[in-house]
């Protein structure tokens, strides 16, 4: 448990958030190792619940945990993919797919959930909300 | 002048059900188009399915026989009067009198009236616990005096003559076939195939007597009654049925001064008309160029035809019926075809016996040898389908004609009929009158399964003797339809399931990288990954969430838990057999409490828990197991729960120890993982309390053993188990479920339950019997193993998840916080909570439960 535990003094102090006036924080969140290739962790940031993937590549990506689908906060343990060669996460609650990149929902377009920038630096992974 | 049109239809039975049907399918709103229809039957029940009547005694109910929709006669313009029987036609006045005085107008008669089963007339045939096999209520009767009887004698060793026999089996009765001719079946099966048949048939337990006429029957000595025979021998028995023929019911037809057929029935022209041109006559009660049809496919034609006729169609005519019949009597495939007996001038024939296997096929070809006439099949009737095309359609016989019934020797292909060459015209179920042609626009609309097509045309699902055919046609239509019978599993493997669970165990691969790395293309998806996963589970049996195979799992599977609506998950431990000790239930009941969870007791008789989030699932589990549970597997396609009734051990009805059984059945199969759920059930007497027989496997007690059904399903589509072996020891059960489990995951589609698995196999029931009781693929031993060292490496898998930190890492809602996700929240309705609606969220007016995890 004393990754759990790190991660959660990392919040109470945040220590590692760089105000950015335009695109928001940025905000460390946890180590590379946390996430399991080809799986999904859930950050709570600011009070935003951000699902952050980890391909096989170590390539990372973030979207919003919430899947309007569903109304349910449950994008992170969606299962990572692709489809036609574009990467997608499927919603585990009703199996919609979402492009990792864009947020988008591949079967209905008109659904986007927000997208975040997320970047690997030294072994920690950093979104910015 | 009346405006309507009033049509009354005199008899409900299968062929006067269909008439309505065509009907309504005419007019969907008969009373708008001028229509005002009474439908008389003097049965108390709606139509039913007549042609399978013996599974009334497997199991079948009476709905289940039910051929009529709700509400189907419950529409304007159309009124059903059950009990109802006409006693007098009146021509003159267009009118038919019931029994009860009722005096009906009518502008057309339909008369639907059927036959009756013929009963000799031999001396004392009116004794009690004398029966006939036509109605449920025969049936009924016929089943409370097999209560109180060892033995019976069915008198006829017809079609219907076998089939009760099969009955009186399925009994328990000590059961005799006495047959007035040299031979079972004369009427479908020449000499050779009588004797082949016979010896299957008494290969099964059932005496046959042929050449043997009744002349009286008298008070027994050893049993109820004595059947003396005209040769003066006899014998002793406890029941008889009479099932030696039918003859049409054409009573009313005379009275009213109708023709008659030569040799009885009601005549009829092409358009199904008597001599009366407001009166029509259908079915088993009609007779059409003196010739009468005891099949139902013929009286569903005459059916059409009249339906047509009254519509003032001309185009539609009856023009007799191919009379090729194929059915399994007592699991004996019996078919024939055309001119079986070789009655055609000059006409020649091919035969092959087998006396080992008990086969014997014949075909009769023409005197040029260019035409196939007709055929006999017993015992395996496999080819009846190109056979049966083959002489309707009038195609032209391959080279060495004699193939077609020669059993394949070298691997070599059988001549197949090349269904390419089939018109689209060619019927190829008789019993719906669906066409090849039909097959192909199912096809072309997207119905590529032999399920789809089923549900989709009706073909194959009356008698199912087309279904192989049908099969061929649609995989034939699909391959032109540049549909390349397209059974891949994603896009990322060419390759079905039933394939990739071949490759992965004959290359021995463990990690789904290695299985895309040599088979695939891309990253995968979630389809692929579960589907792996699962192969790979069935396999290897290694530990779910180790960190190369826990990224392959659907989110059940992720978190070890049923994922609900919010997002939180449910907790179920397994209680085998549904027993749980007082200190188990305590245990639960306070682990619940202490969480705050919802309980609810499950269809499948365990207790499940809601309202857990991600990260108190370890610390909920870690309690459990504390307690000596273990993972229920709620979350996983494979085995859920054995229910079981209470048993012999408590029941005063109980034959055997059906708790025992289930609770070593769970505790085999738990963590088996499949292409679906499994659900078992076990019942302790035929009461079936546990409802077995609505599960993928199904075990009743019988006074010698264990009954085991197969395929049976709940949910969306109900469907019954089917028996596939009786009377089973405890051990030979367990070892049938192993090869049946295994076969089943070895080849079904993902996602495919059982049924769905049984209904699409091709061979059905009898092929899967073949397999798994009889081991005809020489797999028996090697699926047992298989299944053994599944049994072998089974883990508790929430043990191992709770006690490897790595493992647990993963449950929790957020990597850096360990709060919990604050949309999963609770309203308490009947004193326990609920989550909350989107609106209730929005109101705010909800109490959240916060987490009390320690």
């Amino acid at each position: 448990m004393s990754q759990l535990q790190q991660a959660a003094v990392s919040e109470h102090t945040a220590p590692a958030a760089i105000s950015n006036p335009d695109s928001g924080t940025w905000h460390a969140v946890c180590a590379l190792d946390d996430i399991w290739p080809n799986t999904g962790v859930c950050a709570l940031v600011d009070g935003r619940q951000v699902a952050i993937f980890r391909l096989h590549d170590d390539q990372l990506y973030a979207i919003d945990n919430y899947d309007p689908h569903s109304d349910a906060n449950v994008m992170s343990r969606g299962i990572v993919g692709d489809l036609g060669g574009e990467r997608v996460v499927a919603s585990p609650i009703y199996k919609h797919h979402y492009q990792l990149h864009t947020g988008i929902c591949v079967e209905n377009a008109e659904v986007r959930l927000p997208i975040y920038a997320v970047e690997l630096r030294g072994g920690t992974v950093w979104v910015q909300v | 002048m009346n405006q309507h049109t009033r049509i009354v239809v005199v008899g409900n039975g299968m062929v006067g059900h269909y008439f309505m049907q065509e009907l309504v399918k005419r007019h969907p709103d008969l009373a708008a188009a001028g229509l005002q229809v009474t439908v008389l039957g003097e049965e108390p029940r709606p139509a039913y399915d007549r042609v399978h009547l013996s599974s009334f005694f497997s199991g079948s109910t009476a709905e289940d026989l039910s051929l009529v929709e709700p509400g189907f006669y419950d529409r304007a313009g159309l009124e059903l009067r059950l009990n109802a029987r006409v006693s007098h036609i009146d021509r003159h006045q267009h009118t038919v009198t019931l029994t009860d005085g009722t005096l009906l107008p009518y502008d057309k008669l339909i008369l639907a009236t059927g036959s009756v089963p013929f009963v000799p007339s031999v001396a004392g045939r009116d004794r009690d616990n004398c029966f006939v096999y036509r109605t449920i209520e025969d049936l009924e009767a016929m089943t409370a005096a097999g209560k109180t009887a060892n033995s019976g004698v069915v008198v006829g060793g017809g079609l219907l003559g076998l089939e009760c026999a099969k009955a009186l089996r399925d009994m328990g009765l000590d059961t005799h076939v006495v047959e007035f001719a040299p031979r079972l079946m004369a009427v479908q099966v020449d000499e050779a195939g009588g004797r082949v048949l016979r010896s299957k048939i008494e290969e099964l337990g059932v005496h046959v007597h042929t050449s043997r006429n009744t002349t009286a029957i008298v008070d027994g000595a050893t049993a109820r009654h004595r059947m003396v025979f005209f040769d003066e021998t006899w014998l002793e028995t406890d029941m008889i049925v009479f099932s030696a023929g039918i003859r049409p019911r054409d009573e009313l037809a005379r009275d009213a001064g109708l023709a008659i057929g030569a040799r009885g029935g009601i005549a009829i022209d092409d358009f199904s008309r008597s001599s009366d041109h407001d009166i029509y006559a259908i079915g088993e009660c009609a007779s059409w160029n003196d010739e009468m049809f005891g099949l139902v496919a013929p009286g569903y034609d005459m059916a059409r035809t009249a339906c047509a006729h009254l519509a003032g169609e001309t185009a539609t005519t009856f023009q007799g019926a191919d009379m090729s019949t194929k059915l399994k009597l007592m699991g004996v495939d019996v078919a024939s075809v055309g001119d079986a007996h070789g009655k055609t001038h000059g006409c020649r024939s091919y035969q092959y016996t087998d006396e080992v296997r008990n086969i014997y096929k014949k075909i009769v070809v023409s005197e040029d040898g260019k035409k196939l006439l007709g055929a006999v099949l017993i015992g395996n009737a496999d080819e009846y389908g190109t056979l049966q095309q083959m002489t309707v359609n009038d195609m032209a016989l391959p080279e060495n004609p004699e193939f077609l019934i020669l059993p394949a020797s070298d691997g070599k292909e059988k001549p197949g009929l090349g269904v390419d060459a089939l018109p689209d015209t060619a019927v190829l179920c008789s019993c719906n009158n669906v066409s090849k042609g039909a097959i192909g626009e199912a096809v072309a609309a997207g119905h590529c399964s032999i399920g789809a097509i089923k549900s989709c045309t009706k073909a194959g699902t009356a008698c199912g003797g087309c279904v192989p055919l049908v099969t061929q046609v649609m995989k034939a239509q699909m391959v032109k339809l540049g549909m390349t019978v397209n059974n891949h599993l994603c896009e990322h493997f060419p390759y079905s399931r039933q394939e990739l669970y071949h490759l992965v165990r004959v290359e021995q691969i463990r990690t789904f990288d290695e299985l895309l790395h040599k088979h695939g293309k891309g990253l995968g998806c979630d389809i692929c990954k579960p589907t792996a996963a699962s192969i790979l589970a069935s396999v290897w049996n290694d530990f779910i969430l180790k960190k190369d195979l826990a990224s392959l799992q659907d989110s059940n599977d992720y978190f070890l838990g049923n994922i609900q609506k919010d997002g939180s998950y449910s907790v179920v431990p397994r209680m085998p057999g549904g027993e749980v000790t007082p200190d188990g239930l305590i245990a639960i009941g306070q682990i619940a409490k202490k969480y705050k969870l919802y309980t609810k007791v499950t269809g499948g008789a365990r207790v499940d828990m809601f309202g857990a989030r991600v990260e108190q699932l370890p610390n909920i589990w870690e309690e459990l197991i504390a307690a000596g549970f273990e993972s229920g597997h709620a979350y996983g396609k494979s085995l859920r729960t054995v229910k079981s009734c209470v048993g012999s051990t408590w029941c005063r009805y109980g034959v055997d120890d059906s708790v025992g059984l289930a609770v070593q059945l769970e505790n085999r199969y738990k963590g088996l993982r499949a292409p679906h759920k499994i659900k078992f059930g076990v019942s302790g007497c035929t009461r079936e309390c546990a409802e077995a027989q609505g599960k993928d496997v199904g075990l009743i007690a019988t006074e010698s053993g264990w009954n085991l059904y197969v395929c049976g399903n709940g949910g969306m589509k109900p469907r019954h188990a089917e028996l596939i072996a009786s009377d089973l020891s405890k051990e030979d059960a367990i070892r049938m479920i192993d090869r049946f489990l295994m076969f089943y995951i070895r080849t079904a589609d993902r996602l495919q339950r059982t049924s769905t698995w049984r209904d699409n196999l091709e061979g059905g029931l009898d092929y899967l019997k073949q397999v798994v009781i009889n081991d005809s693929l020489g797999l028996g031993a090697e699926l047992e193993a298989q299944i053994q060292h599944v049994v072998d490496n089974y883990q508790d898998e929430w043990k191992t998840a709770v006690n490897d930190p790595e493992v647990r890492k993963r449950f929790r809602s957020f990597v850096n916080s360990v709060a919990g996700d604050n949309n999963i929240v609770f309203v308490k309705e009947r004193d326990q909570m609920r989550p909350a609606t989107v609106e209730e969220k929005k109101q705010a007016k909800v109490i959240p439960i916060l987490a009390t995890t320690e």
